[in-house]
């Protein structure tokens, strides 16, 4: 079974059309690298298919099913975490928070709740950082929480908005090992969003590139091409490979994307 | 001292008026609305001098303008956010406004300093009744949206994307605080709100890591410091409000001082090793 399947899918934010009449067919336990200038539309994407956003056309399925009802299939780590960064509150709390957090009442969880809390902490190896205070933690450390809350309710779809942005260049790596190895545990499926090819190259096992409303799906090997990024930016793109390494360069001589780094 | 009527109910009124406050504040601090706080109290102080004017109790007079200051300033959220002008110029604008309607009541000079500066000591029975009643329906609207509210603050984006209305639980919550405010004011006034308000609620922030453990200790400070501040009062015959405010200030500053806060003070020594 496809683990998300657009359809012809046009989405507007007002009366700008971020994506139109895309097609992509994303398997069960895919691991997908989701790029694309910015304003490409990557955050409206993981939006629309968490069912904040219905699509002006087409039709968006996760699992066979209509997003909305997908959320609880579907974990999530948006971009920006500006808010949690100096609470003098141990990461335990802050994971909490989000374990059924829609629910009226008081904040008990209950033996299960404290069972799945223990059990999202173990998977992104935090279970030690769960005792000490937000406050103190590095960039890294802080975004292994939220993955942990991502992974609360068990999703099978893994949503993570730039989880390596403002990283640095060693911890962007391990960050990407953690999540590959817990995709490959768990057997679920991951669409992450990123500015850089490098850091994913050889952990992805596609590469979903937006650019100018439309959408190009496939391995690096077919997508990272001259020919496919110069369609999707409109302009002629040059794509070059050193040592193992892709960097993409525009034409007259700007450098773009990817050999550009965005610390934005 | 408990042998006089008027002290039992200071001392009842204060009980219930420091458990809301501590456990409402804890809140209040955890989102930094320690200011909207302090202001609300201050439009209440409007609604207060309004109310004796109509011949209206005071209390609620003022509890109806810090619920109506409370839902505006929930439904401005995030315009809020980097107006302290603004906020300032309402609160200044709403003592003005007292100010007007205790000259056009001359009778009543003792009501201002009540209000401003608290009088715990002149709580009636009545009052206490009406305390009682306000201080467990806050309590339990707070324990029905702990949940959401905790997720919205200390995880806004996430929980905004799971469906959870930031700008309803914003309003919610300040209704809850505006309840809180005026209650505060029947023990330490209008000026000194934030002295039941804030006070316990940063120095339990500063005591435990642990969500649950600081709303305890949050309280339980409020409860010990208005409890010694009347009993205080009772021996040196100086002002509750003041005695409260001293030992709230006392127990933030010895969160500073203190060597049993190893967190607090070395939290430096560990965090160096840690970074990646």
């Amino acid at each position: 079974m496809s683990a998300l399947e657009l359809e012809n899918l046009t989405l507007t934010r007002g009366r700008r059309t971020i994506l139109s009449d895309v097609n992509a067919n994303i398997g069960a336990g895919e691991f997908i690298g989701v790029f694309g200038p910015n304003g490409a539309g990557k955050t409206t994407l993981l939006h629309a298919i968490l069912g904040l956003l219905p699509p002006a056309s087409g039709t968006i399925r996760v699992f066979g099913k209509p997003p909305g009802n997908g959320t609880a299939l579907a974990g999530y780590l948006p971009q920006k975490h500006a808010s949690t960064g100096d609470l003098r509150l141990r990461g335990w709390d802050l994971v909490a928070s989000a374990y059924e957090g829609l629910r009226w009442g008081p904040p008990l969880l209950g033996a299960r709740g404290r069972q799945e809390v223990a059990w999202a902490l173990a998977t992104v190896e935090a279970t030690g950082l769960a005792e000490r205070p937000l406050s103190e933690l590095s960039g890294g450390e802080r975004q292994r929480l939220l993955l942990a809350e991502a992974l609360l309710g068990k999703p099978k779809l893994l949503l993570l908005d730039e989880p390596l942005i403002s990283l640095d260049p060693r911890y962007q790596q391990a960050v990407v090992e953690l999540i590959k190895r817990i995709q490959v545990a768990l057997g679920i499926t991951v669409l992450l969003t990123a500015h850089e090819l490098n850091p994913l190259l050889g952990f992805m096992d596609r590469v979903l590139y937006l650019g100018h409303g439309r959408a190009a799906l496939g391995t690096t090997e077919e997508v990272i091409t001259s020919e496919v990024l110069s369609r999707l930016y409109d302009a002629p793109i040059e794509v070059l490979r050193l040592a193992g390494r892709i960097v993409v360069v525009a034409a007259h001589g700007e450098v773009e994307a990817e050999a550009h780094r965005h610390d934005a | 001292m408990l042998e006089y009527d008027f002290m039992r109910t200071a001392f009842e009124a204060g009980t219930v008026v420091a458990i809301v406050a501590g456990a409402v504040g804890y809140f209040l601090v955890l989102r930094e609305l320690a200011f909207a706080g302090h202001a609300l109290s201050h439009v209440g102080f409007a609604g207060a001098t309004g109310a004796v004017l109509l011949g209206v109790a005071p209390f609620w007079g003022l509890i109806a303008f810090t619920l109506v200051g409370g839902i505006g300033m929930g439904l401005l959220g995030d315009q809020l956010r980097g107006r302290d002008v603004a906020v300032g110029v309402v609160l200044s604008l709403s003592l003005g406004l007292g100010v007007l309607f205790l000259h056009l009541y001359t009778s009543y000079a003792t009501q201002a300093t009540s209000l401003l500066f608290g009088n715990v000591l002149g709580v009636s029975p009545d009052d206490l009744r009406d305390m009682l009643g306000l201080g467990v329906l806050a309590l339990a609207f707070l324990t029905a949206i702990a949940r959401p509210l905790i997720f919205a603050t200390l995880d806004p984006e996430l929980a905004e994307a799971k469906g959870v209305s930031l700008r309803l639980i914003a309003v919610l919550f300040l209704i809850v605080v505006a309840v809180a405010v005026a209650e505060a004011v029947q023990v330490v006034g209008i000026l000194l709100v934030f002295a039941l308000m804030v006070g316990p609620a940063a120095a339990a922030l500063r005591c435990t890591l642990r969500l649950k453990s600081g709303i305890a200790l949050s309280t339980v400070f409020a409860v010990t410091e208005t409890w010694a501040g009347i009993a205080l009062a009772y021996v040196t015959d100086w002002p509750p409000s003041f005695w409260i405010t001293l030992l709230s200030a006392v127990v933030y500053a010895l969160t500073f001082a203190s060597p049993l806060l190893p967190r607090t003070v070395a939290g430096h020594a560990w965090t160096g090793a840690s970074h990646e």
